[in-house]
Protein backbone atom coordinates (compact mmCIF):
# COMPACT_ATOMS: atom_id res chain seq x y z
CA UNK A 1 0.00 0.00 0.00
CA UNK A 2 0.90 3.47 -0.21
CA UNK A 3 1.33 5.59 2.33
CA UNK A 4 -1.29 7.78 3.74
CA UNK A 5 -2.99 8.96 7.14
CA UNK A 6 -6.39 8.07 9.01
CA UNK A 7 -8.76 9.81 10.90
CA UNK A 8 -11.55 8.35 13.02
CA UNK A 9 -14.07 11.15 13.71
CA UNK A 10 -16.84 10.19 16.00
CA UNK A 11 -19.23 13.06 14.61
CA UNK A 12 -20.62 13.20 11.29
CA UNK A 13 -19.79 17.27 11.11
CA UNK A 14 -16.16 16.27 12.13
CA UNK A 15 -16.06 13.48 9.62
CA UNK A 16 -17.80 15.94 6.93
CA UNK A 17 -14.98 18.45 7.79
CA UNK A 18 -12.15 15.88 7.43
CA UNK A 19 -13.56 14.61 3.95
CA UNK A 20 -14.16 18.43 2.54
CA UNK A 21 -10.08 18.70 3.69
CA UNK A 22 -8.68 16.04 1.00
CA UNK A 23 -10.01 12.83 3.03
CA UNK A 24 -11.67 9.70 1.05
CA UNK A 25 -14.42 8.09 3.34
CA UNK A 26 -13.20 4.88 4.32
CA UNK A 27 -16.35 2.51 5.51
CA UNK A 28 -15.93 -1.16 5.94
CA UNK A 29 -13.23 -1.45 4.01
CA UNK A 30 -14.13 -4.47 2.46
CA UNK A 31 -13.06 -3.33 -0.89
CA UNK A 32 -11.36 -0.33 -0.28
CA UNK A 33 -8.83 -2.28 1.65
CA UNK A 34 -8.25 -4.59 -1.15
CA UNK A 35 -7.89 -2.05 -3.49
CA UNK A 36 -5.52 -0.38 -1.84
CA UNK A 37 -3.66 -3.35 -0.97
CA UNK A 38 -3.63 -3.66 -4.85
CA UNK A 39 -2.38 0.20 -4.86
CA UNK A 40 -5.09 0.62 -7.30
CA UNK A 41 -6.08 3.87 -5.36
CA UNK A 42 -3.41 6.34 -3.31
CA UNK A 43 -5.66 8.52 -1.23
CA UNK A 44 -3.07 11.22 1.04
CA UNK A 45 -5.89 10.69 3.87
CA UNK A 46 -8.53 8.16 4.95
CA UNK A 47 -11.45 9.26 7.14
CA UNK A 48 -13.39 6.10 9.06
CA UNK A 49 -16.56 6.43 9.61
CA UNK A 50 -16.92 3.27 11.52
CA UNK A 51 -17.26 5.61 15.02
CA UNK A 52 -20.04 7.69 14.47
CA UNK A 53 -23.16 6.75 16.29
CA UNK A 54 -25.28 9.02 14.02
CA UNK A 55 -24.58 7.07 10.70
CA UNK A 56 -25.33 3.27 12.81
CA UNK A 57 -28.61 1.64 13.55
CA UNK A 58 -32.00 0.40 11.77
CA UNK A 59 -35.65 1.85 12.47
CA UNK A 60 -39.00 2.08 10.88
CA UNK A 61 -40.12 5.86 10.03
CA UNK A 62 -43.85 6.96 10.17
CA UNK A 63 -44.60 5.78 6.50
CA UNK A 64 -43.13 2.24 7.64
CA UNK A 65 -40.57 2.31 5.83
CA UNK A 66 -37.41 0.56 6.82
CA UNK A 67 -34.37 2.98 7.55
CA UNK A 68 -31.01 1.85 7.68
CA UNK A 69 -27.90 4.19 8.70
CA UNK A 70 -25.09 4.42 5.93
CA UNK A 71 -22.53 2.47 8.30
CA UNK A 72 -24.59 -0.14 9.72
CA UNK A 73 -23.04 -3.16 8.86
CA UNK A 74 -24.35 -6.36 6.74
CA UNK A 75 -24.32 -8.57 9.64
CA UNK A 76 -26.55 -6.36 11.22
CA UNK A 77 -29.04 -5.89 8.52
CA UNK A 78 -29.01 -9.49 8.70
CA UNK A 79 -30.39 -9.87 12.42
CA UNK A 80 -32.36 -7.02 12.05
CA UNK A 81 -34.19 -5.76 9.56
CA UNK A 82 -36.48 -8.75 10.57
CA UNK A 83 -39.39 -5.90 8.98
CA UNK A 84 -38.35 -6.83 5.59
CA UNK A 85 -37.26 -10.33 5.60
CA UNK A 86 -36.50 -10.21 2.01
CA UNK A 87 -33.17 -7.30 3.06
CA UNK A 88 -31.94 -9.35 5.45
CA UNK A 89 -32.06 -12.39 4.15
CA UNK A 90 -29.91 -10.27 1.22
CA UNK A 91 -27.86 -9.19 3.90
CA UNK A 92 -27.29 -12.17 5.71
CA UNK A 93 -25.72 -13.59 2.22
CA UNK A 94 -23.62 -11.41 1.10
CA UNK A 95 -19.90 -12.11 0.44
CA UNK A 96 -18.64 -14.48 3.85
CA UNK A 97 -18.92 -13.83 7.69
CA UNK A 98 -16.22 -11.75 8.29
CA UNK A 99 -16.88 -9.14 5.24
CA UNK A 100 -20.71 -8.99 7.15
CA UNK A 101 -18.92 -8.35 10.20
CA UNK A 102 -16.75 -4.99 8.57
CA UNK A 103 -18.88 -4.27 5.64
CA UNK A 104 -22.00 -1.47 5.38
CA UNK A 105 -24.46 -0.90 3.27
CA UNK A 106 -23.62 2.83 2.25
CA UNK A 107 -20.25 1.80 1.47
CA UNK A 108 -21.74 -1.05 -1.09
CA UNK A 109 -23.95 1.36 -2.49
CA UNK A 110 -21.13 3.99 -2.85
CA UNK A 111 -18.74 1.56 -4.58
CA UNK A 112 -21.68 -0.06 -6.96
CA UNK A 113 -19.77 -2.71 -8.23
CA UNK A 114 -22.16 -4.19 -11.03
CA UNK A 115 -21.83 -7.56 -9.06
CA UNK A 116 -22.79 -6.32 -5.61
CA UNK A 117 -26.20 -7.37 -3.68
CA UNK A 118 -27.60 -4.51 -2.45
CA UNK A 119 -27.77 -2.03 -5.59
CA UNK A 120 -30.35 -5.41 -6.60
CA UNK A 121 -32.41 -4.79 -2.75
CA UNK A 122 -32.22 -1.00 -3.41
CA UNK A 123 -33.21 -0.94 -6.98
CA UNK A 124 -36.25 -3.44 -6.34
CA UNK A 125 -37.56 -1.95 -3.49
CA UNK A 126 -37.66 1.65 -4.99
CA UNK A 127 -35.89 3.22 -1.92
CA UNK A 128 -34.43 6.53 -1.37
CA UNK A 129 -30.58 7.21 -0.69
CA UNK A 130 -30.41 10.38 1.71
CA UNK A 131 -26.94 11.65 1.63
CA UNK A 132 -25.46 14.48 3.91
CA UNK A 133 -26.58 16.62 1.13
CA UNK A 134 -29.62 15.37 -0.29
CA UNK A 135 -32.08 12.53 -0.83
CA UNK A 136 -31.77 10.57 -4.47
CA UNK A 137 -34.16 8.07 -5.42
CA UNK A 138 -33.13 4.58 -6.48
CA UNK A 139 -34.09 5.26 -10.06
CA UNK A 140 -31.80 8.02 -10.63
CA UNK A 141 -28.83 6.60 -8.63
CA UNK A 142 -27.43 4.05 -10.15
CA UNK A 143 -25.31 5.19 -13.29
CA UNK A 144 -23.47 2.56 -14.14
CA UNK A 145 -20.35 -0.20 -13.47
CA UNK A 146 -19.16 1.69 -10.20
CA UNK A 147 -21.02 5.02 -11.46
CA UNK A 148 -23.81 6.37 -8.90
CA UNK A 149 -25.39 10.50 -8.32
CA UNK A 150 -23.01 10.98 -5.57
CA UNK A 151 -20.87 13.77 -5.63
CA UNK A 152 -17.22 14.19 -4.85
CA UNK A 153 -17.49 13.69 -0.88
CA UNK A 154 -20.84 13.39 -0.58
CA UNK A 155 -21.49 11.03 2.18
CA UNK A 156 -24.70 8.18 2.21
CA UNK A 157 -26.13 8.57 5.33
CA UNK A 158 -29.14 6.73 5.40
CA UNK A 159 -31.41 4.09 3.23
CA UNK A 160 -34.71 3.98 2.80
CA UNK A 161 -36.70 0.69 2.01
CA UNK A 162 -40.86 0.94 0.84
CA UNK A 163 -41.75 -2.62 2.61
CA UNK A 164 -43.16 -4.95 -0.15
CA UNK A 165 -46.34 -7.02 0.15
CA UNK A 166 -43.88 -9.97 -0.74
CA UNK A 167 -40.29 -9.86 -2.18
CA UNK A 168 -37.32 -11.98 -2.81
CA UNK A 169 -33.47 -12.43 -3.26
CA UNK A 170 -32.44 -15.01 -5.60
CA UNK A 171 -28.60 -15.16 -5.85
CA UNK A 172 -26.62 -18.10 -8.26
CA UNK A 173 -23.07 -17.25 -6.59
CA UNK A 174 -19.68 -17.11 -8.29
CA UNK A 175 -18.47 -19.87 -5.61
CA UNK A 176 -14.41 -17.96 -5.88
CA UNK A 177 -15.45 -14.67 -5.57
CA UNK A 178 -18.95 -15.17 -3.26
CA UNK A 179 -20.70 -12.48 -5.09
CA UNK A 180 -23.45 -13.30 -7.66
CA UNK A 181 -22.81 -14.28 -11.12
CA UNK A 182 -26.82 -12.89 -11.89
CA UNK A 183 -28.99 -12.34 -8.68
CA UNK A 184 -32.44 -11.34 -9.21
CA UNK A 185 -34.40 -9.23 -6.77
CA UNK A 186 -38.00 -9.38 -6.78
CA UNK A 187 -40.58 -6.98 -4.91
CA UNK A 188 -44.35 -6.61 -5.40
CA UNK A 189 -46.18 -3.80 -4.21
CA UNK A 190 -49.65 -2.63 -4.33
CA UNK A 191 -49.06 -0.66 -7.59
CA UNK A 192 -47.03 -2.88 -9.17
CA UNK A 193 -44.17 -5.48 -9.23
CA UNK A 194 -40.38 -4.19 -9.52
CA UNK A 195 -37.52 -6.42 -10.53
CA UNK A 196 -33.88 -5.63 -10.34
CA UNK A 197 -31.12 -7.66 -11.81
CA UNK A 198 -27.20 -7.44 -10.44
CA UNK A 199 -23.80 -9.27 -12.07
CA UNK A 200 -25.15 -9.61 -15.16
CA UNK A 201 -24.72 -6.78 -16.95
CA UNK A 202 -21.72 -4.65 -17.56
CA UNK A 203 -23.82 -1.34 -16.79
CA UNK A 204 -24.34 -2.49 -13.66
CA UNK A 205 -27.91 -3.02 -11.83
CA UNK A 206 -30.62 -2.54 -13.65
CA UNK A 207 -34.85 -2.95 -13.94
CA UNK A 208 -36.50 -5.83 -15.98
CA UNK A 209 -39.33 -3.80 -17.08
CA UNK A 210 -41.02 -6.26 -19.28
CA UNK A 211 -41.09 -8.80 -16.54
CA UNK A 212 -42.03 -6.14 -14.32
CA UNK A 213 -45.12 -5.90 -16.52
CA UNK A 214 -45.56 -9.35 -17.04
CA UNK A 215 -46.01 -10.05 -13.08
CA UNK A 216 -47.94 -6.81 -12.19
CA UNK A 217 -50.57 -8.57 -14.30
CA UNK A 218 -49.81 -11.71 -12.95
CA UNK A 219 -47.71 -12.61 -10.42
CA UNK A 220 -46.14 -16.07 -10.99
CA UNK A 221 -43.32 -17.58 -12.66
CA UNK A 222 -45.16 -18.62 -15.65
CA UNK A 223 -45.47 -15.15 -16.87
CA UNK A 224 -42.46 -14.98 -17.40
CA UNK A 225 -42.41 -17.13 -19.98
CA UNK A 226 -41.33 -16.37 -23.15
CA UNK A 227 -40.35 -12.77 -22.19
CA UNK A 228 -36.89 -12.69 -23.62
CA UNK A 229 -33.84 -10.90 -21.73
CA UNK A 230 -31.47 -8.78 -24.65
CA UNK A 231 -28.40 -10.74 -23.94
CA UNK A 232 -26.10 -7.71 -26.16
CA UNK A 233 -25.20 -5.69 -22.75
CA UNK A 234 -24.71 -8.83 -20.79
CA UNK A 235 -20.96 -9.72 -19.02
CA UNK A 236 -19.36 -12.31 -20.27
CA UNK A 237 -16.48 -13.94 -18.81
CA UNK A 238 -14.66 -17.37 -18.32
CA UNK A 239 -17.63 -17.73 -15.48
CA UNK A 240 -20.28 -17.12 -17.97
CA UNK A 241 -21.26 -15.47 -21.33
CA UNK A 242 -23.89 -13.29 -22.22
CA UNK A 243 -26.16 -16.16 -23.00
CA UNK A 244 -25.68 -17.69 -20.24
CA UNK A 245 -26.12 -15.05 -17.93
CA UNK A 246 -29.29 -13.62 -19.78
CA UNK A 247 -30.46 -17.03 -19.32
CA UNK A 248 -30.08 -16.94 -16.10
CA UNK A 249 -31.76 -13.66 -15.68
CA UNK A 250 -35.12 -15.11 -16.52
CA UNK A 251 -34.24 -18.48 -14.36
CA UNK A 252 -33.29 -16.55 -10.80
CA UNK A 253 -36.49 -14.29 -11.67
CA UNK A 254 -38.75 -17.23 -12.14
CA UNK A 255 -37.41 -19.00 -8.56
CA UNK A 256 -37.61 -15.38 -6.53
CA UNK A 257 -40.91 -15.28 -7.38
CA UNK A 258 -41.89 -18.67 -6.38
CA UNK A 259 -40.27 -18.15 -2.96
CA UNK A 260 -41.39 -14.39 -2.28
CA UNK A 261 -42.92 -13.87 0.70
CA UNK B 1 0.23 7.37 15.23
CA UNK B 2 -0.32 5.56 18.62
CA UNK B 3 -2.69 3.04 18.98
CA UNK B 4 -4.01 0.87 22.35
CA UNK B 5 -6.40 -2.32 22.25
CA UNK B 6 -6.81 -4.98 24.39
CA UNK B 7 -5.39 -8.37 23.22
CA UNK B 8 -6.26 -11.83 24.40
CA UNK B 9 -7.01 -9.85 27.18
CA UNK B 10 -3.69 -8.15 27.73
CA UNK B 11 -3.55 -4.12 26.90
CA UNK B 12 -1.49 -3.17 24.39
CA UNK B 13 -0.54 -0.34 22.67
CA UNK B 14 1.81 0.51 19.79
CA UNK B 15 3.40 3.16 17.26
CA UNK B 16 1.83 2.14 13.88
CA UNK B 17 1.77 4.38 10.28
CA UNK B 18 -2.01 4.50 8.71
CA UNK B 19 -1.56 1.94 6.26
CA UNK B 20 -1.00 -0.64 8.70
CA UNK B 21 -3.20 -3.65 8.74
CA UNK B 22 -4.53 -5.25 12.36
CA UNK B 23 -2.84 -8.63 10.59
CA UNK B 24 0.90 -6.68 10.56
CA UNK B 25 0.28 -4.99 13.99
CA UNK B 26 -0.86 -8.56 15.47
CA UNK B 27 2.37 -10.27 13.77
CA UNK B 28 5.00 -7.92 13.94
CA UNK B 29 3.96 -5.25 16.43
CA UNK B 30 3.16 -8.09 19.05
CA UNK B 31 4.71 -11.21 17.47
CA UNK B 32 1.73 -12.88 17.90
CA UNK B 33 2.48 -14.94 14.61
CA UNK B 34 -0.32 -17.72 14.89
CA UNK B 35 -2.45 -15.57 13.09
CA UNK B 36 -1.38 -16.18 9.67
CA UNK B 37 -1.28 -14.25 6.69
CA UNK B 38 -2.51 -16.69 3.18
CA UNK B 39 -3.33 -14.41 0.64
CA UNK B 40 -3.34 -11.04 1.13
CA UNK B 41 -5.71 -9.85 -1.21
CA UNK B 42 -8.53 -10.63 1.62
CA UNK B 43 -9.70 -13.77 0.26
CA UNK B 44 -8.68 -17.14 2.11
CA UNK B 45 -9.32 -16.30 6.20
CA UNK B 46 -6.50 -17.91 7.71
CA UNK B 47 -5.93 -13.97 9.45
CA UNK B 48 -9.63 -14.29 10.88
CA UNK B 49 -9.48 -13.03 14.02
CA UNK B 50 -12.06 -11.56 16.47
CA UNK B 51 -12.71 -8.08 16.99
CA UNK B 52 -15.12 -7.30 19.87
CA UNK B 53 -16.45 -10.92 19.72
CA UNK B 54 -17.02 -10.40 15.84
CA UNK B 55 -15.16 -12.43 13.22
CA UNK B 56 -13.00 -10.26 10.80
CA UNK B 57 -10.43 -10.54 8.64
CA UNK B 58 -7.17 -9.05 10.47
CA UNK B 59 -5.69 -8.26 6.98
CA UNK B 60 -8.82 -6.32 5.80
CA UNK B 61 -9.07 -3.90 8.83
CA UNK B 62 -6.41 -1.04 9.72
CA UNK B 63 -4.76 -1.35 13.00
CA UNK B 64 -5.91 2.38 13.77
CA UNK B 65 -9.55 0.91 12.97
CA UNK B 66 -8.86 -1.18 16.08
CA UNK B 67 -8.18 1.09 18.44
CA UNK B 68 -9.99 0.59 22.01
CA UNK B 69 -11.42 -2.60 20.47
CA UNK B 70 -10.98 -5.90 22.21
CA UNK B 71 -9.41 -8.68 19.91
CA UNK B 72 -9.03 -12.23 20.39
CA UNK B 73 -6.45 -14.48 18.08
CA UNK B 74 -5.61 -18.23 18.05
CA UNK B 75 -3.19 -17.57 20.91
CA UNK B 76 -6.20 -16.34 23.24
CA UNK B 77 -8.41 -19.69 22.29
CA UNK B 78 -6.62 -21.87 24.55
CA UNK B 79 -6.87 -22.16 28.55
CA UNK B 80 -3.92 -20.54 29.97
CA UNK B 81 -2.59 -23.64 31.31
CA UNK B 82 -2.75 -24.88 27.33
CA UNK B 83 -6.00 -26.67 27.54
CA UNK B 84 -6.87 -26.52 24.24
CA UNK B 85 -10.25 -25.16 23.62
CA UNK B 86 -13.76 -27.73 22.09
CA UNK B 87 -13.03 -26.50 18.75
CA UNK B 88 -9.42 -27.44 19.29
CA UNK B 89 -9.15 -30.48 20.67
CA UNK B 90 -12.20 -31.64 17.74
CA UNK B 91 -9.90 -30.06 15.36
CA UNK B 92 -7.22 -32.57 16.64
CA UNK B 93 -9.38 -35.61 17.30
CA UNK B 94 -10.98 -35.30 13.92
CA UNK B 95 -8.19 -34.67 11.84
CA UNK B 96 -9.49 -31.22 10.74
CA UNK B 97 -6.28 -30.26 9.37
CA UNK B 98 -2.86 -31.22 7.02
CA UNK B 99 -0.39 -28.45 6.60
CA UNK B 100 -2.23 -26.93 8.84
CA UNK B 101 -2.01 -23.39 7.49
CA UNK B 102 -5.45 -22.32 7.33
CA UNK B 103 -6.13 -23.45 10.85
CA UNK B 104 -5.76 -20.36 12.73
CA UNK B 105 -8.80 -18.86 10.57
CA UNK B 106 -11.13 -22.15 10.64
CA UNK B 107 -10.86 -22.18 14.48
CA UNK B 108 -11.69 -18.80 14.92
CA UNK B 109 -14.42 -19.10 12.40
CA UNK B 110 -15.55 -22.35 13.67
CA UNK B 111 -15.64 -20.73 17.56
CA UNK B 112 -17.40 -17.40 16.06
CA UNK B 113 -20.43 -19.62 14.17
CA UNK B 114 -20.66 -22.15 17.43
CA UNK B 115 -21.04 -18.86 19.83
CA UNK B 116 -23.78 -17.59 17.53
CA UNK B 117 -24.75 -20.66 16.83
CA UNK B 118 -24.49 -23.49 18.97
CA UNK B 119 -25.81 -26.30 17.12
CA UNK B 120 -25.36 -25.85 13.31
CA UNK B 121 -26.32 -28.04 10.63
CA UNK B 122 -23.96 -29.53 7.85
CA UNK B 123 -24.99 -27.06 5.82
CA UNK B 124 -24.53 -23.65 8.08
CA UNK B 125 -21.32 -25.21 8.77
CA UNK B 126 -20.20 -24.88 4.89
CA UNK B 127 -22.02 -21.25 4.58
CA UNK B 128 -20.05 -20.29 7.54
CA UNK B 129 -16.95 -21.30 6.18
CA UNK B 130 -17.42 -19.46 2.60
CA UNK B 131 -14.32 -17.07 3.83
CA UNK B 132 -12.18 -19.83 4.60
CA UNK B 133 -10.05 -21.30 2.27
CA UNK B 134 -8.00 -24.92 3.26
CA UNK B 135 -6.42 -26.40 0.28
CA UNK B 136 -5.70 -29.63 1.87
CA UNK B 137 -8.45 -31.58 3.45
CA UNK B 138 -11.34 -31.31 1.17
CA UNK B 139 -13.31 -29.54 4.15
CA UNK B 140 -14.66 -32.85 4.99
CA UNK B 141 -13.02 -33.16 8.57
CA UNK B 142 -12.71 -29.70 9.11
CA UNK B 143 -16.95 -30.11 9.36
CA UNK B 144 -16.51 -33.17 10.65
CA UNK B 145 -14.49 -31.20 13.99
CA UNK B 146 -17.05 -28.64 13.77
CA UNK B 147 -19.76 -30.98 14.15
CA UNK B 148 -18.12 -32.78 16.85
CA UNK B 149 -16.91 -29.87 18.91
CA UNK B 150 -21.44 -28.75 19.12
CA UNK B 151 -21.85 -32.63 20.78
CA UNK B 152 -23.59 -33.24 17.46
CA UNK B 153 -23.70 -37.21 16.42
CA UNK B 154 -21.79 -36.93 13.03
CA UNK B 155 -23.76 -38.58 10.21
CA UNK B 156 -21.59 -39.64 6.99
CA UNK B 157 -21.21 -36.71 4.77
CA UNK B 158 -23.11 -36.59 1.98
CA UNK B 159 -20.52 -35.67 -0.13
CA UNK B 160 -17.89 -38.83 0.91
Amino acid sequence: MYAFEIERPTTLDAAKAAIADGGQALSGGQTLIPTLKARLADPEKLVSLHNIPELKGISTDGDGRICIKGATVHRAVADGASGYPALASLAARIGDPAVRTRGTIGGSLANNDPSACYPAGVLASGAVIVTDRREIAADDYFLGMFDTALDEGEIIIEVKFPVPQVACYEKFIQPASRFPLVAVFVAKFADGVRVAITGASGEGVFRWTAAEEALSANFTPEALDGIAMDSSPMIADLHGDKAYRAHLCSVMAKRAVKNAK
Amino acid sequence: MKVSMEVNGRAVSGDIEGRTLLVDFLREGLHLTGTHVGCDTSQCGACTVHVDGAQVKACTIFAAEAEGAKITTIEGVAAPDGTLSTVQQAFQDYHGLQCGFCTPGMVMAATSLLKDNPKPTEAEIRHHLDGNICRCTGYHNIIKAIMAASGQEMPALAAE
